[in-house]
């Protein structure tokens, strides 16, 4: 090879690193650009608004000078307040039994779904698939006041099981979907190969669906734990005035005490609690993954 | 007794008629293979052994029961699948461990035999490794090892060699031969090539549109082929219509359409006028010079027109005066010459009276 031919090899590698090196950032940019506005940016907003104090007349109180009545600067009192009653602790844990609980309901209603439509025969699945996103056509508010007429004449109105018929009722979809997304990939000649090698029907859901399907019964949980976490209309219509959760004392601060920065802190404690419970539950997959 | 014993199956869908009255049985430790085109019903046929698909008529029997009522996971049956269907959610011992977990075998039982079943098939370093961190081969050779593992009476193996390129085809051929020596196991072999079949069976059976056209030793197979389906399904051959002229004792006569007359082995039971086809193996012919004098009993006369030029042969396709083609196939014993005569250059082709054969249909 010639010392100029060389030359332009070399350059051409350089040039074909650097477009590598660029496309990577260029198409990790792009999500990075959004995430970072969309959500690095609120949550710090969140978290600073979470420990100022609040406007006269609702918003936040200026940094700076004092103006009315109005107190200026930084504070934690809000999370003095969180922790000093444990009022708050118990709120946020029955909000996260309601939680569990709804996923738990959920994956159980879903799953055998998610079986049926994707082992049904090809043309019907997209039909299926239809109807259950059908629902999402008709107002969310009306679903729910539905409930309430149908539970009314049983006296289950306003009652804990209430609020969670609500909740598996207008999460179900979130759960179905991608478990579907995941059940229909499954290539069935390994059920063949499962039964060949001696497996009964029992022992090749066991071994082969479920546990390929974990990657879908983890999204779809997502999917629902935490939407039902901060969800406030539900338990507002179908729940009653006493039973509060999370959502509701969110909505509350905002709407109705009009204490942002209260509010503020209370959504900062929610998202580190899912977030805790989101790294317990990677945590517990993925020793439950080592051991099988 | 023979291990396996297919009678009469028949399964119809629709109105096609996949497999019709298929009849053969296999012996205990044989390597018995299903041959046939794409479509010829041979996998359909698998399916209905390893119990995942019934017969509308006849019966599949192991040990002269009748399969009928066992499904799949009872039978003594497995099967290594064309895509070898690993699981992926399980290590290497993982999935060899399957079958023997099925079974319900203690704990030190199913590691002793992962141990040796990984042993048997050189990948006792990829024991913890999962099926997409291997390559074909490796995964080829777990699928071997899980369907053995559990000492099945029958290996039932869809085309296992398929997906492998062609180097690794000829390489895992040995190793799947010296396997099945080694473990003793039926082995009923489906595939659509030819070279596999004929280097690994011990018998095989040739299919078409269903039904079997011939059971045989793989040289009786390619030495003696019942019909002309046969014939041009196993290797290539040079097939021409003709009549009997003459049938004798040691050779008999033939008007061959297009070449002309022939002598050929006599066969017992032909007559004078009979109407067959005259075939002859490429391999089986001789290439002389056109100015020669004929020095065998046959002869050709035409011009070579293609060449096929593989390394140590090479196949000339001669265009005869008729019009007609024949292929020879000849050796390249000396070095650097691809062939021994020039494009359209006139050659003829010579062959003894004690090659070629006569089919009946």
């Amino acid at each position: 090879m010639t010392r100029s031919a060389e030359a332009a090899l070399r350059e051409r590698q350089r040039s074909a690193q650097f477009e590598g090196r660029f496309g990577r950032w260029a198409s990790a940019g792009a999500p990075m650009l959004f995430l970072l506005v969309f959500f690095v940016a609120p949550a710090l907003i969140m978290i600073v608004a979470s420990v100022r104090h609040p406007g006269e007349f609702g918003g936040l109180a200026p940094l700076v000078g004092a103006h009315g009545e109005a107190e200026t600067g930084l504070t934690l009192e809000n999370y003095q307040v969180f922790f000093g009653d444990s009022i708050y602790a118990q709120v946020f844990a029955k909000s996260f039994g309601v939680a569990a609980t709804t996923t738990l309901a959920c994956l159980l209603m879903a799953y055998p779904l998610a079986l049926l439509i994707a082992r049904s025969p090809q043309h019907y699945r997209n039909l299926l698939v239809l109807l259950v996103v059908l629902p999402f056509a008709s107002n969310f508010l009306v679903r729910v006041y539905a409930w309430m007429i149908i539970l009314g004449p049983w006296n289950l109105l306003f009652t804990r099981f209430a609020v969670i018929v609500g909740m598996v009722y207008a999460h179900l979809p979130f759960m179905i979907l991608p478990l579907y997304t995941n059940l229909e990939k499954h290539d069935p000649v390994l059920l063949d190969a499962a039964q060949d090698l001696g497996a009964n029907a029992w022992q090749r859901f066991w071994r082969v669906t479920f546990p390929l399907s974990l990657p879908g019964i983890f999204s779809g949980s997502a999917l629902v734990f935490i939407p039902v976490l901060g969800m406030f209309a539900i338990p507002e219509i179908l729940g009653g005035k006493d039973d509060w959760l999370v959502g509701n004392m969110i909505k509350e601060s905002f709407l109705g005490t009009r204490d942002w920065p209260f509010g503020s802190m209370l959504s900062v404690m929610l998202t580190l609690a899912v977030l805790a419970a989101a790294g317990l539950a990677a945590w517990a997959g993925r020793r439950g993954l080592q051991r099988a | 007794m023979s291990l396996l014993e297919v009678r009469g199956v028949t399964r119809r869908f629709g109105s096609l008629v996949a497999v019709d009255d298929v009849s053969f049985s296999v012996g205990a430790g044989e390597f018995f293979t299903l041959l046939g085109p794409s479509g010829c019903g041979k996998t359909v046929l698998l399916r209905m052994i390893a119990g995942f698909d019934l017969p509308d008529g006849g019966a599949v029997l192991l040990d002269g029961r009748d399969l009928a009522g066992t499904p799949p996971e009872r039978r003594p049956i497995h099967t290594v699948f064309q895509s070898y269907a690993l699981f992926p959610h399980m290590t290497v011992a993982a999935n060899i461990a399957f079958p023997l977990q099925m079974a319900g075998r203690p704990r030190e039982e199913v590691e002793r035999r992962v141990a040796e079943a990984l042993d048997q098939v050189h990948l006792s370093d990829k024991a913890r490794r999962y099926p997409n961190e291997l390559s074909g081969g490796q995964r080829q050779r777990v699928a071997l090892a899980r369907g053995l593992v559990n000492r099945p009476r029958l290996l039932l193996l869809d085309e296992p060699l398929g997906a492998l390129d062609a180097k690794l085809r000829v390489q895992m051929q040995y190793e799947l031969m010296s396997l099945q020596r080694d473990v003793g196991i039926t082995f009923v072999f489906v595939t659509h090539a030819q070279d596999e079949a004929l280097s690994l069976s011990h018998r095989i059976a040739v299919m078409n549109a269903g039904r079997v056209e011939q059971i045989d030793e793989p040289a009786r197979l390619y030495g003696y082929p019942h019909n002309r389906f046969v014939a041009g399904f196993i290797g290539s051959i040079n097939l021409f219509d003709c009549e009997v002229l003459e049938a004798g004792d040691a050779t008999m006569r033939l008007r061959v359409d297009r070449l002309g007359e022939v002598q050929a082995p006599a066969r017992a039971g032909l007559r004078a006028g009979q109407r067959g086809a005259f075939a002859i193996r490429p391999e089986q012919v001789h290439l002389a010079a056109p100015g020669e004098p004929r020095r065998r009993a046959n002869r050709v006369e035409g011009r070579a027109r293609e060449f096929l030029y593989v390394g140590e042969v090479t196949t000339y396709v001669l265009e005869l005066e008729c019009g007609a083609t024949f292929s020879a196939l000849l050796p390249n014993a000396a070095p650097g010459s691809a062939r021994a005569v020039g494009a359209g250059e006139p050659a003829a082709i010579e062959w003894d009276a004690d090659c070629g054969l006569f089919l009946e249909q």
